[in-house]
């Protein structure tokens, strides 16, 4: 060690105040940091300090990423060989063929991510003459997670140089910035390049082959395609006991042990809800992520998918008296829109029959939880300090409201099957809302104090 | 009626290197000093100049803004310099003590018979208005003021903290005649903050309050703020709890007795030393200690949350009865950043084993990382069992903005509760300097 040491004290030299390449110090210092902790020691009180720091920080995040991303790795490969190979099922695929195969795919990504990331991160650092932060350790991986596998390598690198440059450092850096940085580029290829970031051909990796499909569970729903067998049976009555949709999709027989363990199609590390979960138990156990915002946003889901099931559940009965009274067939109700229009229906009862027919409202509320990134999005991306609420009431109030709207925007939104993306990013914007409302409560409490204060002092 | 007070948030850091609780006689120090910086923004006045001899507890200066209030000398001996710093400001007064116990007396009468206006004045001749500490600004308190209640904690949570409870409890009689003058000094109660097991069980002319919780329960602060807690506009004072009892000395006996208990603590003071020390006020710390090797050992004039750092040939802060010694820890640590690592250091943080290990730590000066950006959150509130938002109170005080740090409740805070926060913070923020600094603002911008 103390050779090694030796050596870095003499590569530093040329870096030192007053020396040839001192504008270049964050440079060298980031890559001492990152060998060495360094030698510094308190100035006054307090005279001790605690062993975290934000390298510390925020490579425990990233470990608590890796349970997910390994999944990630060994899903995306699994997918595409599993329909390459016309296997009757995910698990059919060899281990480490399906791994080696998602290595290989997922691997540029992160390297692209990482490079592009942090030269921005380094050229802002010696401009600006601060530090490297660490934030971008955690964001450069997560970027890459969250995106289609078969995004073309330029528009990752795009989107994230727009989240670094727009999403954080024009904010003034780690720290300052009000939006996710992940989110932001994912917001941004989102809307830059829809045609690679929603659909159904994105999910899976195409390889050499057109034909396959990478539905995912959302994006069938939403299209009203899902066949219906969740857990091998009929989830809801009327709902799902619509007839089987023209084209076979690739989701029969999906059952919710298969969404809770991940086997499904989706971004790069989003499917495997065990693997969040192992990534928010290490989170909370660290107190790097905050419980609040994990469970306020998982309590929120919940609600918002209750309360959808609830209404979805008198469309159904609505739906039911209808073809129990012979006014309509249940084939109609799905397939012809014409004889539902002939019903001539207004107000409520439309309501009531659009209700019964979106698939995503009859979507059993907890099982919300286990497809698209909700739970993903809510334990990595929402417990984002920076961006979210900070004080302890206003993560609660953040969490519960980000489960609650991305459950809605996914239910509601035609244009794309998943709301957790916008419905963080909306939040992130509400939080410091959120929190001067909190704040202004205690102040206000303050201010009340002193004014009883006043009044006792003048009747004394 | 008492009433207990019950702090949930907080951290004990449990450190290696406490006093044993028995109490010695030092070694009579060889100089002795008062410091000016000790009582924060007085500006001093020299009443005498080097070469003159004096009594133990006659005056040596007053303060500028506040001309009754004076210093006195804690021994009889020789004026021998005065240490001056940048722009003249003095730093030191050193007296060389000449080994008699010569001393000012005064007519004290007899305490029960006292009014305030007779037991203030006494108080600013005598040199032990000094040791009473105004809230908010935690400053010196004013010779103008009329405090709406007055508080003594007698309950030490701070690591490595000279225990008061067993420093009081070897001076009970001087502890209560001091209570009683302090009683006389307010319209309102007098409040003493007991731990559970308290050699204090009952007190005349004062409140007692059971408090229980980790550190900083035994902060007076937080104890105002759970009994009586500060709005803009009000005076609290504070008074450590042995100088209750120099205060009930000198009404006792009309002579400035400037005993001093010092702790001697951590991992760096010789096991068979590190006990109760019975000093002086302004004691040399190589009375004590010796001489240490500086760039291994830091010597602390208090606790390690809240310490003045001393070198060789300086004197122990005057409101501290504790002396730290711990291990300077300019060290490398190779991956240290490694979650999971580096038990041995406390943490309260996850990202270490150190509350897993249990057992007490050794502790060293090291940052332990760099200083980033504030990027954390919670964590500050975790360890802050007042009902204010620290960050937001920080960040307030960082942007000098008045009014908000009036709304967050900086009449109520001291440095020292934020020492904590120093502490576990990820940012390595310097907590208590920038309360520090907001303080002084509202000094000069509100008064």
């Amino acid at each position: 060690m103390k050779w090694l040491r030796s050596k870095l004290d003499q590569a530093r030299k040329p870096f030192e105040p007053g020396a040839k390449f001192e504008k270049y110090a964050p440079a060298i210092n980031a890559f001492d940091t990152f060998l060495f902790t360094p030698n510094h020691v308190t100035k006054k009180g307090a005279h001790i300090r605690d062993v975290v720091d934000l390298k510390r920080t925020m490579i425990t995040v990233v470990l608590a990423l890796v349970p997910a991303l390994l999944f990630g790795m060994w899903n995306t490969g699994a997918q595409y060989l599993y329909q390459e190979m016309g296997l009757a099922s995910v698990l059919d695929v060899p281990f480490m063929d399906a791994f080696i195969e998602g290595a290989i795919l997922t691997l540029p990504l992160i390297i692209v991510s990482y490079v592009v990331g942090l030269t921005i991160e380094f050229i802002f650092a010696i401009y600006r003459g601060h530090e490297v932060n660490e934030g971008y350790l955690v964001t450069g991986l997560l970027i890459p997670m969250i995106f289609p596998v078969d995004i073309p390598l330029w528009m990752l690198a795009l989107s994230v140089a727009f989240a670094v440059l727009i999403g954080k450092e024009a904010f003034g850096g780690t720290g300052m910035n009000i939006l996710n940085p992940a989110l932001t580029a994912r917001a941004f290829a989102f809307f830059a390049y829809p045609l690679y970031m929603s659909g159904n051909a994105v999910w899976v990796h195409q390889g050499d082959t057109d034909a396959v499909s990478g539905e995912t569970i959302l994006g069938s729903l939403a299209s009203g395609q899902f066949d219906g067998t969740v857990d091998g049976a009929a989830a809801n009555s009327v709902a799902f006991s619509g007839p089987a949709p023209a084209e076979s999709s690739v989701l029969s027989g999906i059952d919710s042990m298969d969404m809770f363990m991940g086997y499904i199609p989706g971004s790069v590390a989003e499917t495997s809800a065990l693997m969040i979960l192992i990534g928010a138990i290490i989170l909370i156990a660290t107190k790097v992520g905050s419980w609040r915002i994990i469970l306020g946003g998982i309590l929120g889901g919940l609600a918002m998918g209750a309360i959808f099931n609830f209404f979805g559940n008198m469309g159904s009965e609505f739906i039911t008296g209808l073809v129990d009274s012979g006014k309509i067939t249940m084939d109609q109700v799905y397939n012809d829109a014409a004889a539902v229009a002939e019903l001539n229906l207004s107000g409520w009862d439309a309501t009531l029959m659009e209700l019964g027919t979106n698939q995503l409202i009859n979507f059993p509320f907890w099982q919300h939880l286990l497809v698209g990134s909700i739970l993903f999005g809510v334990v990595f991306m929402a417990t984002d300090p920076v961006s979210a609420a900070q004080t302890f009431k206003g993560k609660w109030i953040y969490g519960i409201l980000i489960g609650f709207f991305g459950i809605m925007i996914r239910i509601f939104n035609p244009a794309y099957p998943e709301g957790i993306m916008l419905a963080i990013l909306l939040m992130n914007v509400f939080a410091p809302t959120i929190d001067h409302y909190v704040i202004q409560a205690n102040v206000n409490k303050r201010k009340k104090r002193a004014k009883k204060a006043q009044v006792n002092l003048q009747t004394a | 009626m008492s009433k207990d007070i019950r702090v949930r948030k907080g951290l004990d850091l449990k450190l290696k290197g406490e006093a044993e609780k028995q109490l010695v006689e030092a070694p009579a120090p060889k100089v002795f000093a008062i410091k000016p910086p000790d009582f924060h923004a007085m500006v001093p006045k020299m009443i005498l100049k080097e070469g003159a001899v004096v009594k133990a507890g006659e005056p040596i200066f007053y303060s500028k803004y506040d001309e009754k209030v004076k210093f006195v000398s804690p021994v009889s001996g020789t004026l021998t310099e005065i240490v001056r710093g940048a722009k003249r400001r003095i730093m030191e007064v050193r007296i060389t003590p000449n080994g008699t116990s010569d001393a000012l007396k005064h007519d004290v009468g007899s305490l029960n018979s006292l009014k305030g206006e007779e037991v203030k004045a006494l108080l600013l001749e005598s040199g032990c208005w000094p040791f009473i500490v105004q809230r908010p600004y935690s400053i010196m308190a004013s010779s103008e003021d009329t405090p709406k209640s007055i508080f003594v904690s007698v309950y030490t949570t701070a690591p490595l903290s000279g225990d008061a409870d067993f420093i009081v409890s070897q001076k009970m009689e001087a502890f209560q005649a001091g209570i009683t003058a302090l009683s006389k000094l307010t319209p309102g109660k007098v409040h003493v903050g007991v731990g559970k097991n308290s050699s204090i069980n009952s007190l005349n002319d004062a409140v007692i309050h059971k408090v229980k919780g980790p550190h900083p329960a035994g902060n007076v602060g937080v104890q105002i703020h759970k009994l009586d807690p500060i709005n803009m506009g009000e005076r609290v004072w504070t008074v450590n709890a042995e100088d209750v009892a120099t205060i009930g000395n000198f009404f006792l006996n009309g002579t400035f007795q400037a005993e001093r208990t010092v702790a001697l603590t951590g991992t760096d003071a010789e096991e068979s030393k590190r006990k109760y020390y019975k000093t002086t006020i302004g004691a040399q710390v190589n009375s004590i200690i010796g001489t240490v090797d500086l760039d291994k050992t830091r010597i602390i004039s208090g606790d390690v949350l809240t310490g003045d750092k001393l070198s060789n040939d300086q004197f122990i802060n005057y409101f501290h009865n504790t002396l730290t010694l711990i291990p300077e820890g300019n060290d490398y640590a190779l991956l240290g950043w490694l979650p999971f690592t580096r038990n041995n250091v406390p943490s309260n943080a996850g990202t270490s084993f150190a509350k897993l290990f249990g057992g007490k730590k050794k502790v060293d000066t090291n940052l332990n990382g760099e200083e980033r950006a504030l990027v954390v959150t919670g964590e500050m509130e975790e360890v802050m069992p007042m009902d204010v938002y620290p960050m937001q109170l920080i960040k307030a005080c960082m942007a000098g903005d008045i009014e908000k740090m009036e709304n967050l409740g900086i009449y109520e805070v001291a440095p020292e509760d934020f020492a904590l926060i120093d502490f576990t913070n990820t940012s390595k923020l310097e907590a208590q300097e920038i309360i520090r600094n907001g303080l002084d603002l509202m000094i000069t911008e509100v008064g």
